[in-house]
């Protein structure tokens, strides 16, 4: 039982390397490409030749680019990110920090998200065409087409300024408490839970659907089920694989994706630190933020595969 | 009469038994309607009281914060490090005069060229070291030789040879006069850290002497700050903490603002101003600055090369429409020379140039054209806006015969590869203290930021006459005729100023006279201001 998995496991983890490596190789080149670097963006308005000359040779970009990127790569290999170009600072330091933030909101959206996407989903499919489904569908089809900073905006309009209940930003510290903490955050959780619920909900509802109209569930019917039956003990075991798929998708979207949520409610996540790096031309703080947001992707990616291949098993005993 | 009724009613605010609103619309009722708050300001505030925690939001922060102040460009690192941290050896009070801070006194040789600065005595870093003359020089030598990499070099270069003369006095002798001097060391860049016994500052410990030593920092996050009870200057560093916040969206800090998550902001959004200005217990501060925008060309190249061409397109932008639309009312008319309303030897006398589209024609044709094409560079790098407000200027040069075309430019990268690269950009000075300073650093020939490479004789001659000059009169008249000399031949076109406009909660007090040199009294009311 246990070889089906790990030979899926290790030749994906082996591919996740390679990813990670081909990752970096893309961001340095685009990096290289922008026009402009860390000493002429710093300087701004004021550089003049002779200043951006000297802070080049200081922060050794006078050097090729190939072989900073090789010293580069030698030292992620020991788990060293290195120091920021800009302010220098231990690059791992900082993204530590930061990764905490943008994971906490990730996770409390998530908890909130997943059950309640997954339900809406089910009593859409069960009700389907109803008054029911079409209000859900509404409700969720407006929170996808509109931008995330707009929902973030009304919803702040609502909660933080006519209301008062909750804080317009979210200025979140370490020496908080967890219920403080909670309620600071509130506001992003939601934008980003509304954005996300709707997504799983849809794909929920979609797959569940389409299971519909196979014969094993026409036979369930004709043995005269309740369709809350059919659907969350026949149906729904079924289309777990693309529903854990899309979950997943949304899971990784509310770590790598949140860069406009973080910048509305000036969180200080993850997103925001890469906006400013790139803006500054920091390449290591780039680079080590890149890292981090593609191992989310790879991982999430391989749990993906792992938990729909549980789920299902035609994936673990192959023919 | 009304002078007595003013002073009793102020004197029930400093009592407490009158609100700003009661206080207001008395004041305004017997004609005082522009004073109101200031004078509600002066009961209100009339001493500063120590404690409280004060929270404020300050955009333009990013993660490349730190304090080597050489490398600080904006708000909120010129509001946590010089404006809290730490001090230079003059300071710009809310009157535009240069004092002295770190410094005892400054005094100039007959010529202006030698000037000798007494440090002053009993000062400490947080760290417990003593300020002497070795900081202070080790802290101006950071900013200039070859490897220095820091924005203020080209001023830390014009402060001549530094040296020191015991313990507490430094001797810096200047190439030529330069009655100014003591405006050059209050350069928000050249901040004083307490220097090792090698002669060198570890700026990014952010140590200083100022009213507040740094307690945490996370760059483009925030900096918590505590009193520094060893403050030289009693009545300022009135907060037990202090809390700077990085909120670079506008929205966001408008929000913030209004919710009461903070105490005040730097830099209010112009569409909602007027909004918040409307909540209780939030006042809207608006102060005349040194800020404009501008419009240069590039002289060298045809046809900004004909002064009429030049002329012609300075006449062909509709001033009033500018300041109305683009900044929303919050500033006053640019007269195409960079020295602003609220400074010393601003030439009043200078005619208002108005939008004259007949004229711009008349210029048009001495120059021997019947129309003209032209294309400019805009990005909203330049300032808020600047893309629209090109539009703006696009339309009423029509009516002149000249079409503009406007060309979006990149944001990212906009100081480097388009502003003073392309013959025609939008741009904008966030001004400087004095007039022979922003003229030195925007309009002198050859200068790295003379962004329309002009090269005028007359100008030139005047600027080193001007620079030395301490007779008074004399002076005003040196700087009036080279604002004209901008005005009439200049490269530039100069709509507008731009106002510092920034919010805080009635709750905080402020002395009676805010500084217009940088947003919210100068970027140092974390160190003036006070709860009330």
């Amino acid at each position: 039982m246990n070889s089906p998995v790990l030979s899926i496991i290790l030749p994906r983890l082996a591919m996740g390397v390679f990813i990670l490596f081909g990752v970096s190789l893309l961001i340095t080149i685009g990096v290289e490409a922008l026009a402009g670097d860390v000493c002429s963006a710093i300087l701004g308005q004021a550089a003049e030749p002779s200043t951006v000359k000297a802070c080049q040779v200081q922060l050794g970009l006078d050097k090729p680019a190939h072989l900073r990127y090789v010293a580069w790569l030698g030292n992620i290999i020991q788990g060293d990110f290195g120091t920021s170009l800009a302010n220098q600072r231990e690059v791992g330091e900082q993204i530590g920090k930061r990764l905490g933030n943008t994971l906490y909101l990730a996770a409390t959206t998530a908890i909130f998200a997943v059950p309640v996407g997954i339900l809406l989903g089910v009593i859409a499919a069960l009700y389907r065409n109803s008054f029911i489904d079409n209000a859900i569908s509404t409700t969720t089809l407006t929170t996808i087409a509109s931008p995330e900073f707009f929902v973030g905006y009304v919803l702040m309009a609502i909660f933080a300024v006519n209301l008062g209940w909750l804080p317009a930003i979210s200025i979140v510290d370490s020496s908080m408490g967890f219920f403080e903490r909670l309620r600071v955050s509130a506001l992003p959780v939601m934008t980003l839970a509304m954005v996300t619920v709707a997504h799983m909900m849809r794909m929920t509802r979609a797959s569940i659907i389409s299971l519909l109209a196979s014969p094993y569930i026409e036979m369930a019917k004709l043995k005269g089920l309740k369709p809350s039956r059919i659907i969350i003990k026949h149906a729904l075991p079924n289309a777990w694989s693309p529903i854990i798929q899309v979950i997943v998708l949304n899971l990784a979207y509310m770590i790598v994706g949140v860069v406009v949520i973080e910048v509305v409610f000036v969180y200080p996540g993850l997103g925001a630190l890469i906006v400013d790096a790139v803006l500054n031309r920091d390449l290591p703080v780039i680079q080590g933020t890149a890292m981090v947001f593609a191992t989310a992707y790879v991982l999430l990616f391989l749990l993906a595969d792992i938990l729909s291949m549980l789920a299902n098993p035609r994936l673990r005993h192959r023919r | 009469m009304s002078d007595y009724e003013i002073k009793k009613l102020q004197k029930r605010v400093t009592n407490g038994g009158m609100s700003r609103r009661e206080f207001i619309m008395a004041a305004t009722a017997m004609g005082f309607a522009v004073a109101a708050p200031t004078l509600y300001s002066q009961a209100a505030y009339a001493a500063p009281k120590k404690g409280g925690l004060y929270r404020i939001g300050i955009p333009a922060a990013n993660t490349g914060d730190n304090f080597d102040t050489g490398t600080n460009s904006d708000a909120f690192m010129i509001n946590v490090a010089q404006g809290a941290v730490r001090n230079c050896v003059t300071e710009v009070t809310a009157d535009g005069q240069a004092v002295p801070e770190l410094a005892e006194s400054l005094e100039p040789s007959a010529d202006a060229a030698t000037w000798v600065v007494k440090v002053r005595q009993g000062v400490t870093f947080h760290n417990g070291k003593t300020l002497d003359a070795d900081d202070i020089i080790a802290s101006i030598e950071h900013h200039r030789g070859e490897d220095a990499t820091s924005a203020a070099k080209s001023v830390a270069e014009s402060m001549g040879k530094i040296k020191k003369d015991g313990n507490n006095t430094v001797i810096f002798e200047l190439e030529s006069g330069n009655a100014d001097f003591p405006f050059l060391l209050s350069d928000y860049h050249i901040t004083i850290g307490p220097a090792d016994n090698m002669g060198k500052i570890d700026w990014h410990a952010g140590v200083g002497t100022g009213p507040y030593s740094l307690k945490s920092f996370e760059p483009g996050v925030g900096a918590n700050l505590i009193r520094n009870p060893d403050y030289f200057k009693p009545d300022e560093g009135n907060f037990d903490e202090v809390k700077a916040i990085a909120i670079n969206d506008g929205a966001a800090r408008m929000n913030a603002m209004s919710t009461g998550q903070v105490d005040a902001i730097v830099r209010c959004d112009l569409k909602t101003a007027h909004l918040l200005d409307k909540k209780s217990g939030i006042s809207v501060l608006q102060v005349a600055g040194t800020k404009h925008y501008t419009y240069p060309m590039d002289v060298r190249q045809a046809p900004f090369d004909n002064n009429d061409v030049r002329m012609a397109l300075k006449l062909g932008i509709d001033r009033e429409a500018f300041v109305k639309t683009v900044l929303r009312g919050y500033g006053s008319l640019g007269n195409d020379h960079p020295i602003g309303t609220s400074q010393n030897y601003h030439a009043s006398n200078l005619e208002q140039r108005k939008y004259d589209p007949e004229k711009a024609k008349w210029h048009l044709k001495r120059a021997g054209l019947d129309g003209l094409e032209v294309e400019m560079s805009a990005s909203d790098a330049a300032f808020a806006g600047a893309v629209d407000a090109t539009q703006l200027y696009a339309e009423s040069l029509k009516k002149a015969g000249i079409n503009l075309t406007v060309k979006r430019a990149s944001a990212d990268g906009y100081w480097s590869n388009t502003w003073m690269k392309v013959p025609w950009s939008a741009s904008y000075w966030s001004g400087r203290p004095t007039a022979d300073w922003m003229f030195t650093i925007g309009w002198a020939a050859g200068g790295n930021w003379t962004e329309t490479f002009w090269n005028n004789a007359r100008f030139e001659e005047l600027l080193v006459a001007g620079r030395a000059e301490l007779d008074e009169a004399k002076r005003g008249a040196i700087y009036q005729e080279m604002q004209a000399i901008c005005r009439d031949e200049g490269g530039a076109v100069i709509p507008c100023f731009a106002n510092n406009v920034d919010a805080a909660s009635d709750k905080l007090g402020r002395p009676a006279k805010m500084g217009g040199n940088f947003e919210l009294d100068g970027s140092r009311s974390i160190s003036r201001w006070w709860f009330t």
